[in-house]
């Protein structure tokens, strides 16, 4: 199975990198595009016998290493 | 009283910080690998700054995950005094040793010089030597120093005392000008500032050594 880890930083954590990128777009003309956040996406292959223990997996190593939920959210993908 | 420093493959202040050791309180300390199995015994640890494992993943991530860091936090739980100087302190927030967390500099830009820092309070192991207020000058050198915590551990961290030393003027975006945090029980100390380059007034500043004095003084008196 493969997994895809998103990871963002919270709504309330400043983006300066999202905000540098937003204003190089602005400096390329594209004024319709608002309100960037940068995050992250993490993927891995992952052997487990079903989909849930697939998910608990990447909760867990999710929660312990790839997210600092003290300043990021995450969502997990599986497929 | 016996110092050991924990090297992280990417630590770069290390010799630094035992050059400091040495200057200021004229023992040798012990600079281990953190593959070693455990960390001699010791009264004070330093994690000293650099970039441990290139920063990857976020800056302190990968170190504060290191087998060395279960003894480390054990150390911690048992009162003994351990300092983390810049990366060192990243990698404590990260092992939640210490609340919050730090990020990026808000001007994205990575700041080194000398900045002006209040001494919030003088009755710690690390502060004995300084006047509660006083104005102090040490140097910085982060990318990523950008303190932050929700409200609710930013609150009780104010209403703990647990900060250490702020910066007298905003400089890259830390809540409450924030640049070092005990943890409740005050043997923690983790700060952003090097007071490991500023022991010799050749350098500009020598208001560091005091933090490295302080230790010191407690235990010989």
């Amino acid at each position: 199975m493969r997994a895809i880890v998103y990871i963002r930083l919270k709504t309330e954590v400043l983006d300066p990198q999202g905000q540098a990128i937003e204003s190089a777009l602005k400096n390329l003309g594209e004024n319709t595009i608002n309100n960037i956040r940068q995050g992250k996406l993490i993927e891995m292959d992952i052997q487990a016998n079903n989909k849930k223990e697939a998910e608990e997996k990447i909760e867990k190593i999710t929660k312990s290493l790839l997210a600092n939920t003290v300043i990021e959210e995450y969502s997990i993908e599986i497929s | 009283m016996n110092v050991t420093i924990i090297r992280f493959p990417g630590t770069n202040c290390d010799l630094d910080t035992a050059n400091a050791v040495k200057k200021v309180l004229g023992i040798e300390p012990k600079v281990i690998s953190c593959k070693e199995d455990k960390i001699p015994k010791s009264d004070l640890i330093i994690i000293p700054g650099g970039f441990s494992y290139g920063d990857y993943l976020r800056s302190g991530a990968i170190a504060a995950r290191e087998p060395i860091m279960d003894d480390l936090e054990l150390r911690g739980n048992e009162g003994v005094y351990i300092i983390g100087i810049c990366n060192g302190f990243q990698i404590l927030t990260e092992r939640k040793l210490l609340p919050g967390s730090l990020l990026k500099n808000n001007s994205l830009k990575f700041i080194s010089k000398n900045v002006e820092l209040k001494i919030e309070r003088n009755d710690t192991f690390f502060t004995s030597k300084y006047k509660t207020n006083e104005i102090v000058n040490i140097p910085i050198a982060h990318h990523d120093g950008n303190f932050f915590a929700d409200q609710d551990t930013l609150d009780s961290i104010e209403d703990n005392n647990q900060v250490a030393l702020r910066y007298l003027k905003p400089i890259n975006g830390s809540q409450n000008n924030i640049a070092g945090l005990y943890n409740k029980d005050l043997n923690i100390l983790g700060l952003m500032p090097h007071p490991e380059r500023a022991v010799d007034i050749k350098t500009g500043t020598n208001d560091g050594s005091r933090i490295f004095e302080s230790a010191l003084n407690f235990y010989s008196t």
